[in-house]
């Protein structure tokens, strides 16, 4: 791996300059399991889109200071248009700032002749799995990208069967890929992302057009990479269920970040989130309309498990004889 | 397979086995696709050079062997005739009016010759041959050999300007969305069914308005998919074909030769039958 770069200039960066934006609790103490080192910085970025036809030119970044942070998983939220997806195709210079600096591993994004090598370290995974698949069997669409940076033959097969086996889907390899499910099918996108070596999967999406089932092992994959290989990931959704497994939030409204912190710390905020157009989790939602008529329970319950243990608690229950009803 | 309502040629389309892989490790498979693609070259020549029946006979023995040896059903194969049916029985009846010579049969402004009879067998049987023949060649080896082949042969003409790589991506991506779009189409149909559109009724300029609203969707949608194909693409540091390699290089093998060896076998046999027996036409 090729990570650390230019540490000193990211660690400066850092958070400080966010935290005047976030309402929540400062997000220091999230660096206990992880490096403070970021991997991507975001330093007061703006985009703006400009419409030929009629001239007009739309902001959809209104300066955006932030930092991914290596071995992390984040999540950005934010309801449709708020400019969520927009910041994540900057993370890999899809998009390039109209002011303001994106840094990946000490690379500058708006620096065309770092574009690969800032690609290649930031893979990324859409919403559509059937639309980022370019051959017609899976091993080969896994081998797609280090085919394109020109790794020998022998690395190629190397990385393509340790991507394929990091996402599960080994006994596929030879199928075609309109033959398998929609979770699958997105798994294999992500596994031909991780074939080109990346240092961070950033993924826009990545379930929104999937059924529950494959809504569950996509996130079941993304979090075995982060926990079990390092891999820093970076969700872009708009389901707070698949938000509240993130170590922290990101809340995205208006082009601006509107909250920041751990998903116990943005969650019990229900009131908040819901002027931002979002949804709390549904436990948590229930503990916070129990707590309005009085309840007292702790809000910062995130599954269906702690708002459990935390009502069970309440009514004098001990909670370990009734560990079993934690599942 | 839904029967219902309208958009039956389309949902037809699915049965095509031409362009559709069927993984397997036989010896037809095992083949390097350039071998393949030379020979199904030298088996359309030999198809166009038969002059009489029993050049069929040993060019269906030739495919029997193949289809027997590529382990590959036969009624999968068969399949692949189904939609070009219709096309070589035109062909067929075509050639059997309109062909002159000795008639053999005459009703109203009908006639049938015997040359018509034998020259309309001829193209139908060529046409035939082809058809299984090319779908051998798409059944046995994957879309992305078959490109690459396509691009390893091409390859010496880049110097005059062949976009060789573009080609081979072309193909693929174009193989890759068949699937996916017939898919899409199926849905849009039964979308606009639901919605009361009739495909079915009415003539034939009706039907063909019937399909606007099939087809605007689809494109629509096509155009969206290239968009994000594109961009993915770019994410995944595609950058043409300067200084790609390949997970998958193509090495000719000794299967190669006893591949060759066959073709020959097969284009002398046609050959001799050519000089030694009659033109059947």
């Amino acid at each position: 791996m090729k990570k650390s770069g230019k540490a000193e200039t990211d660690i400066k960066l850092n958070i400080d300059k966010t935290s005047g934006k976030s309402v929540s609790a400062p997000s220091a103490s999230i660096e206990d399991s992880i490096s403070p080192v970021n991997i991507i910085t975001v330093e007061d970025l703006r985009f703006e889109y400009y419409d030929e036809e009629s001239e007009s030119r739309t902001e959809v970044i209104r300066g955006v200071s932030m930092g991914v942070r290596q071995g992390e998983f984040l999540t950005v939220l934010g309801h449709n248009g708020s400019g969520k997806s927009t910041l994540a195709k900057h993370f890999n210079a899809i998009l390039t700032p109209t002011s303001g600096k994106v840094i990946v591993n000490g690379l500058d994004t708006s620096d065309e002749e770092k574009l690969y090598e800032i690609r290649q370290t930031v893979g990324m995974v859409f919403q559509n799995p059937d639309n980022q698949m370019v051959a017609t069997i899976v091993e080969e669409d896994v081998a797609f990208a280090p085919e394109n940076l020109g790794v020998p033959s022998e690395e190629i097969r190397r990385r393509v069967d340790a991507a394929l086996a990091a996402v599960n889907m080994s006994e596929f390899k030879k199928h075609a890929p309109h033959m398998l499910s929609g979770g699958q099918k997105q798994r294999v996108a992500i596994a031909g992302v991780l074939a080109m070596d990346p240092d961070i999967i950033v993924l826009d999406e990545p379930t929104a057009m999937l059924d529950p089932a494959g809504r569950r092992e996509i996130i079941t994959t993304i979090k075995r990479l982060n926990r079990e290989q390092g891999m820093t990931v970076v969700l872009i959704t708009h389901y707070m269920d698949e938000a509240v497994q993130a170590d922290r939030v990101i809340v995205m409204d208006d082009g601006r970040i509107a909250m920041e912190g751990k998903p116990k710390e943005i969650f019990p905020n229900v009131e908040k989130l819901r002027e931002l157009g979002l949804d709390a989790p549904q436990s948590t939602e229930l503990v916070y309309r129990l707590n309005r008529i009085g309840a007292d329970l702790d809000p910062a319950v995130l599954n269906e498990a702690e708002c459990a243990a935390e009502i069970l608690m309440k009514l004098g229950y001990d909670t370990n004889k009734t560990a079993f009803l934690k599942y | 397979m839904p029967t219902q309502g309208g958009g039956m040629e389309i949902i037809m389309l699915k049965d095509i086995t031409l362009g559709q892989f069927f993984p397997g490790a036989s010896f037809i498979h095992r083949l390097d696709p350039r071998t393949k693609i030379l020979a199904i070259i030298v088996y359309i020549a030999a198809v166009f050079t038969v002059s009489n029946f029993y050049g069929y006979i040993v060019l269906a023995v030739f495919l029997a062997v193949c289809v027997k040896s590529s382990e590959i059903p036969f009624k999968f194969v068969i399949k692949g005739l189904k939609p070009i049916m219709i096309f070589i029985l035109f062909t067929a009846v075509f050639n059997l009016f309109l062909t002159s010579g000795t008639p053999i049969f005459h009703w109203w402004i009908f006639t049938i010759t015997r040359e018509g009879v034998v020259f309309a067998s001829f193209m139908a049987l060529r046409l035939a041959f082809l058809i299984f023949g090319t779908s051998l060649l798409t059944l046995t080896t994957s879309p992305i050999a078959l490109t690459d082949g396509l691009e390893n042969l091409l390859s010496p003409f880049k110097k005059i300007g062949l976009p060789a790589h573009e080609l081979a991506m072309m193909m693929t991506i174009a193989l890759r969305f068949i699937p996916t779009l017939l898919e899409e189409t199926d849905k849009i149909i039964k979308a606009q069914s639901a919605r009361g559109a009739d495909f079915e009724s009415g003539n034939i300029i009706r039907r063909a308005k019937a399909m606007i609203p099939i087809l605007i969707p689809l494109f629509i949608s096509s155009f969206r998919r290239a968009d994000e194909l594109a961009t993915a693409m770019e994410c995944r540091c595609y950058r043409g074909g300067k200084n790609r390699t390949r997970l998958n290089r193509l090495k000719m093998s000794r299967t190669d030769v006893y591949g060759w060896i066959y073709m020959a076998i097969l284009l002398a046999a046609i050959v001799c039958l050519n000089i030694l027996i009659a033109p059947a036409v």
